[in-house]
């Protein structure tokens, strides 16, 4: 049975740019019973409240309480993924996008809200509670991220195959060649020229240095990655190339990412569903065609109209 | 003469706040301590921090041995000596056997120390995470929670671009199997004499404001991958053209006239020595 799904499946994704149609054919979800990851309830605020924000329903200033100045970045935020599924979140500047991102790669601390990792424990714990080394173990091992900024995601002096190591590295590995090996399999996945990878990525064209980090992000095998902001900035063939590079990826490893972005033609491309996000909150979800063809929300509406 | 200075120079507070800093080091082996490093009558990246430390654990009977690049000779050495001998009146030698204290820049000496003898090393860059994460906050956190990536990250780098991780000293270790440690700037061929050594030996970093400690019988293991093992400098088949010594960390010259590659002990003092005994000199 598990074998046919994956049939299907892996039919399913593989990409095929030239007929629209069967695009959205192939973005059709398959939804497996249990999902990889399971967020409830995130948010985070700047700054310490007031009664009147503590109120999870009243009315900010975009993100910012009228009353203290406090910054709500995250409001209550929910949100599923499941194998091998891209969930896609759109949304303006400073609707949120890289702070959930960053919640979710423990970068930033969750003021509250409850996260749970089929990987990491069946799910059975919330892994915001978790210890700091533990979290840094289900960094290493279960996620991968991309930054919007490369430069919070690559050690610019370090070679190019350091910086793929250095998770392997973290994890317990002791065997130089086969990191190297590992790495350069990688570097060639992405398309980085063989003398380039002892090389540092200071040195590297935007771009490139993109695409290093989602070799760096693959390194250790992740079941969920995630993807912030990967194209923007990139030439419009770069772009295609790192879109195509992602689609690649899911079909031949199987993961599961999220994929923020502001720009819904990449999300249209990527997404099997999406989440649509405004002054922190998520204010509308569902297949990414029916978001993009019917929007329902206000903002939405113009957010597609005006791609249109 | 008139003493213009208490002995030893500091004052007995000064000495207690850094022998403070000195036994909460030797508690917690490769533990960076911090400690109010003081302004010294000598540039600070000359030595102030293993200069504090000798100055506040020297008593009246020790006797003081100090070393630079090997050579005890050379002007800071020297400069050392002066201060240290101006201000306490010790006696001053170059015998290893023969000191209490060894106070040393770049290398630990040939001759084998004992239990009763105490090591000060002098040290420019006291954290082996620096060049991984420039900020002093984050690496303190990096050591509590044992977080070591960033050294093997950095062996692995040079590796990466050299092919070998054998181009430099102050390779890191790992003290008690605890704490990554800077050994200072001696040679890798210098790492395993912290081994299980008998004698203490103490860290001293004045700029960067940070005092360590290897106490007596210590495992230190010298950081390595399983298929690119710690490797020390190979002198193999080589010696001294002076006293004639092997299994020692040689210095290379090339003599001018015939254009042979020479070799000499770096350690002088433990070759005159060697030379002596053998009626040689
Ligand atoms: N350290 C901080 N202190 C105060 N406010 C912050 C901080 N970091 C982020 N914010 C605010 O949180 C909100 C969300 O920021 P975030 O970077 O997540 O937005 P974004 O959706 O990723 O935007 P962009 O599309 O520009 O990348 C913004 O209003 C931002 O100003
Ligand atoms: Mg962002
Ligand atoms: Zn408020």
């Amino acid at each position: 049975m598990q074998a046919l799904v994956e049939k299907q499946r892996s039919q399913e994704s593989v990409f095929d740019m030239s007929d629209p149609k069967e695009k959205t054919m192939a973005h059709t979800p398959i939804i497996e019973e249990c999902p990889t990851l399971v967020l409830q309830g995130l948010s985070r605020h700047f700054g310490s409240c007031c009664s009147y924000c503590q109120d999870e329903n009243a009315q900010l200033e975009r993100n910012v309480c009228p009353r203290c100045g406090t910054v709500h970045a995250l409001r209550n935020v929910s949100l599923e993924l499941f194998p091998g599924e891209i969930v896609g979140i759109v949304g303006e500047s400073g609707s949120g996008k890289s702070t959930l991102m960053q919640c979710l790669y423990f970068d930033q601390e969750a003021s509250s809200g409850t996260l749970h990792l089929q990987s990491y424990d069946g799910g059975l714990h919330n892994a915001f509670e978790l210890s700091s080394q533990e979290r840094l173990r289900v960094r290493n091992t279960m996620l991968g991220m991309v930054y919007q900024n490369p430069y919070l995601g690559l050690r610019m002096d370090y070679s190019s195959l350091s910086n793929i190591a250095e998770q392997m590295i973290s994890s317990g590995n002791r065997l130089v060649e086969t990191m190297i090996g590992r790495g350069s399999s990688l570097l060639d996945e992405v398309n980085i020229p063989e003398r380039r990878k002892t090389e540092a990525p200071r040195r590297f064209s935007g771009g490139m240095q993109q695409r290093v980090q989602i070799a760096k992000a693959l390194s250790n095998n992740p079941p969920i990655l995630l993807l912030d902001e990967v194209t923007t900035g990139l030439d419009l063939s770069v772009q295609a190339n790192v879109l195509d590079l992602i689609l690649r990826i899911r079909r031949d490893f199987r993961v599961s990412m999220l994929v923020v972005s502001h720009d819904l033609g990449v999300v249209r491309m990527l997404a099997d569903r999406t989440l649509v996000m405004l002054d922190g909150q998520v204010i509308e979800s569902g297949l990414t065609d029916q978001i993009l063809e019917d929007p329902q929300h206000a903002y939405t509406q113009q957010l597609v109209y005006s791609l249109l | 003469m008139t003493k213009q200075y208490n002995f030893a120079f500091f004052d007995e507070a000064s000495k207690r706040e850094i022998r403070r800093a000195i036994i909460k080091g030797i508690a917690v082996p490769g533990y960076q301590v911090p400690f109010a490093s003081r302004e010294m009558p000598i540039g600070r990246g000359w030595g102030t921090g293993g200069l504090q430390i000798t100055l506040a654990i020297i008593g009246k009977r020790d006797v003081l041995k100090v070393i630079d690049q090997g050579c005890d000779e050379s002007v800071n050495a020297v400069n050392i000596k002066k201060l240290i001998h101006a201000t306490t009146d010790v006696e001053i030698t170059e015998e290893t056997k023969r000191a209490s204290i060894i106070q040393s820049r770049h290398r630990i000496p040939e001759h084998p120390l004992e239990e009763n003898q105490i090591m000060v090393l002098q040290v420019p860059t006291p954290e082996p995470l620096r060049h991984f994460e420039p900020r002093e906050a984050a690496t303190r956190v990096l050591h509590a929670q044992a977080d070591y990536t960033g050294a093997w990250l950095n062996l692995f780098d040079q590796i990466v671009c050299f092919g070998t991780t054998t181009t430099g000293a102050d390779h890191p270790v790992k003290v008690n199997q605890r704490y990554v440690m800077a050994p200072s700037p001696i040679p890798r061929f210098d790492n395993l004499k912290l081994h299980q050594s008998p004698n203490l030996t103490l860290f001293g970093a004045g700029r960067e404001k940070k005092i360590y400690a290897v106490p007596p019988y210590t495992t230190v293991e010298p950081l390595d991958f399983k298929d690119h093992p710690f490797a020390v400098e190979d002198f193999r088949g080589k010696q001294c053209t002076i006293c004639g010594a092997s299994g020692v960390y040689l210095d290379e010259t090339v003599d001018e006239e015939s254009g042979k590659t020479l070799y000499r002990c770096n350690d002088t003092a433990f070759c005159t020595q060697q030379a002596a005994l053998k009626g040689l000199i």
